[in-house]
């Protein structure tokens, strides 16, 4: 049969954000994924350095609509990494437990979007309507829905209530039994098994390769969690009680990938429960002043892997520089590993997956007359060369970059 | 008094009306079932008579005669075979022999259309969506030809009017194993005929978004929709006929017997729709010319040997 192409994007009523996908078909099966983003850009970094410190969270909690504590959350963990300080107990607890929330509120999201990709409709409704519970209790504890601005350089910003503490237990008590039912439904249905077993299979030694995070790499056997390798504000005392445990499953395959979605619900509602159990009293706040020159890196388990922040420093009430990186950066070329070989159906949900977020992953956007161009990692590396030498003869320091 | 029952009674106007309810139906208790509110009752009516009134815009690539001929002969079709099955079940002698082949043909010629209105659209996805309605028309065709032929053996006539007769006669068909078994292989056809989850598979609206129906708009649309419809009221109707002792008009209570029937059958579609994912085109296939076609044959075995 002849070669086809088949262009998906960049505004297409399959896609909920811009991007643009090229499928090369023999008959119904792709042979090869091509993909273009960059539609979606909107200079967070450059905007962020014309902030002072405290303005940044605000921002950064924008970068996206779903895991939007995750942004602040490692961003301030990269500023308290530059101050060497470590946040009160009460508001790293406060921290750690609007983090699994939205972990628990963004499962369900992609559950039911998922749902809707393989057309069961019936399990989006109502993964999204369970997920209201957990939103209520958001919105009880912080105030907000979803952008909750919680997370402060040195703390938290807000105290939250018991009464909140206590409707938010029964929230997760509800959410619980939902859950389980949704396990009930991936252990059951044949009909979800046939379609989504041995589907997509993201292989170990890919997973690696492809340096894959979070629920994209821990259904590969591959046990990344920066909640358990690097146990920062909360995560280490709840580890050291097992309040929760990292989930990991070894086939790789979509199926899995949902199923360790569901039971990391399960997880975090548990460690959910103790850190408002064990939440101790006193300050929630270090009270932050000056920023010394310097840098820091801080880095949280978002919803979708482990997003990375790195904030550089010269004293001002401004960062210099501030460079984020998200969890579907390196979880997205994992498709180029799974996707070949599969039919059109079956690339639709492989690359919805790994839950991708393209929004929070645009950093950098190319604009030239000629739009065959393509960036290489050198382009980049180059590109990336030259801004540390600006940066640094603005800084009034020498360069220590090894000749490029 | 042909042209009247063509257009307006039992066939076009009064399939559509019937037919946009059941569909309306369909969506509300689909919305009630996801804690959603649904649709008002006239929703389906306005979508169409809303579409009816839009610009059909052609694609550049697109073959004008097959693009536009498509959604008219489907709705031409589906209209015909409402007007034919209402006018038997009033009348079982309006029938001739052989009628029931071209009912099968005729229940067939909107899949077909829409395959001929993708593949003219000239759109990649469209064409995919073709494709995949193409290998879903053969792989449904085979088990519900079967349970067919199940039916006119057990009755003996090749008219439909003459199996009504016969069910009217000895009870309907449903009522023995064979009959059951074959209800439910044809039900599933019925689902795949209409193109609902697990079987939207050519629309498949998060994979080609629309497939065959992608480039379609307005009037177009509308009349695609409208075919929809139609055989959303027919294709139960059939099933009541061939299976289910046919709607007996005239005394009290057989309208209300064959209006309970048929909400029965709409569940029955309804929650199929609701509770199953998506299958995969080589998944459907072999799962109707596997499991439903053997289903189909021990239905036509036993029904022979009398069960």
């Amino acid at each position: 049969m002849k070669k086809t192409t088949l262009p998906i994007g960049p505004f297409h009523p399959l896609l909920e954000e811009p991007e643009f996908f090229t499928l090369y078909l023999d008959g119904e099966i792709v042979k090869k994924v091509d993909l273009r983003i960059g539609y979606n850009h909107r200079g967070h970094e450059k905007l962020s350095t014309g902030l002072t410190w405290d303005q940044v969270p605000f921002l950064v909690e924008r970068i996206c609509g779903i895991c939007s504590t995750s942004h602040p959350y490692a961003y301030v963990l990269a500023v308290e990494d530059l101050l060497g300080i470590k946040a009160p107990p009460r508001g790293q607890y406060i921290r750690a437990l609007i983090g699994e929330m939205e972990r628990i509120h963004s499962h369900l999201l992609w559950l039911g979007l998922a749902g809707h990709f393989i057309g069961y409709n019936t399990v989006w409704m109502w993964s999204w309507r369970y997920r209201e519970e957990i939103l209520d209790a958001c919105e009880k504890l912080t105030g907000n829905r979803n952008h909750y601005a919680m997370c402060r350089v040195g703390g938290a910003r807000r105290d939250i209530t018991r009464e909140a503490m206590d409707f938010t237990m029964g929230a997760l008590d509800s959410n619980e039994k939902s859950t389980n039912m949704f396990l009930g439904v991936f252990a059951d249905d044949p009909v979800l098994h046939k379609r989504l077993k041995g589907v997509g299979v993201l292989t170990k030694e890919d997973a690696i390769a492809y340096c894959a995070t979070g629920p994209t790499s821990r259904p590969s056997g591959v046990p990344w969690d920066v909640r358990q390798d690097d146990p920062y504000d909360a995560y280490g005392p709840s580890l050291e009680a097992g309040a929760w445990k990292v989930i990991v499953t070894e086939n790789g395959d979509v199926f899995d990938k949902a199923v360790v979605r569901v039971l990391e619900i399960l997880e975090s509602i548990k460690l959910c429960r103790w850190l408002i159990e064990n939440m101790p009293d006193g300050e929630i706040d270090a009270g932050v002043g000056d920023i010394p020159p310097g840098e820091g890196v801080g880095h949280h388990e978002a919803p979708r892997g482990e997003v990375i922040h790195y904030i550089r420093s010269d004293g001002s009430n401004k960062p210099i520089r501030h460079k984020v990186r998200a969890p579907t950066f390196v979880n997205l070329p994992t498709y180029k590993a799974t996707c070949p070989g599969h039919t059109i159906a079956d690339v639709a949900l492989i690359t919805a997956s790994i839950d991708p977020c393209y929004c929070c992953t645009e950093r950098i956007g190319v604009v030239t007359r000629n739009r065959t161009s393509s960036v290489t990692q050198d382009d980049l590396v180059k590109l990336s060369v030259e801004k540390t030498r600006e940066m640094e003869k603005r800084m009034g320091r020498k360069s220590g970059l090894v000749k490029f | 008094m042909l042209v009247f029952n063509y257009l307006v009674f039992p066939g076009l106007l009064f399939a559509t009306v019937a037919g946009l309810l059941t569909w309306w139906f369909d969506r509300k208790v689909t919305a009630r079932v996801q804690y959603r509110v649904g649709p008002p009752w006239y929703q389906c009516f306005a979508d169409v008579v809303k579409l009816l009134g839009k610009e059909v815009v052609l694609p550049e690539n697109a073959r004008r005669t097959g693009f536009l001929l498509a959604p008219i002969t489907a709705v031409a079709a589906s209209a015909l075979v409402a007007a034919m099955l209402g006018v038997y079940n009033m009348n079982y002698g309006t029938g001739f022999v052989g009628d029931i082949i071209v009912f099968w043909y005729l229940l067939a010629i909107p899949s077909i259309m829409l395959i001929l209105g993708g593949a003219a659209s000239g759109n990649p996805l469209a064409s995919v969506g073709s494709a995949r309605e193409i290998k879903l028309l053969l792989s449904y065709e085979l088990p519900f030809i079967i349970v067919l032929t199940m039916a006119i053996l057990k009755a003996g006539t090749l008219s439909l009017g003459g199996i009504i007769e016969y069910q009217v006669g000895h009870g309907p068909i449903l009522y023995s194993l064979s009959g059951v078994l074959g209800f439910i292989v044809a039900l599933i056809c019925v689902q795949a005929k209409l193109g609902l989850v697990p079987f939207d598979i050519p629309e498949a609206e998060t994979e080609l978004g629309g497939g065959v129906i992608y480039d379609y708009s307005g009037a177009a649309l509308g009349a695609f929709k409208l075919s929809k419809g139609i055989l959303f009221y027919t294709l139960p109707i059939f099933l009541i006929t061939v299976f289910w002792g046919g709607i007996k008009i005239g005394d009290g209570w057989g309208i209300l017997w064959a209006v309970l029937k048929y909400v029965l059958i709409i569940a029955l579609i309804t929650l199929i729709r609701n509770t199953n994912p998506r299958l995969r085109i080589d998944q459907a296939m072999r799962f109707f010319w596997g499991k439903l076609t053997l289903l189909a044959i021990i239905a036509f075995i036993l029904s022979a040997i009398g069960i």
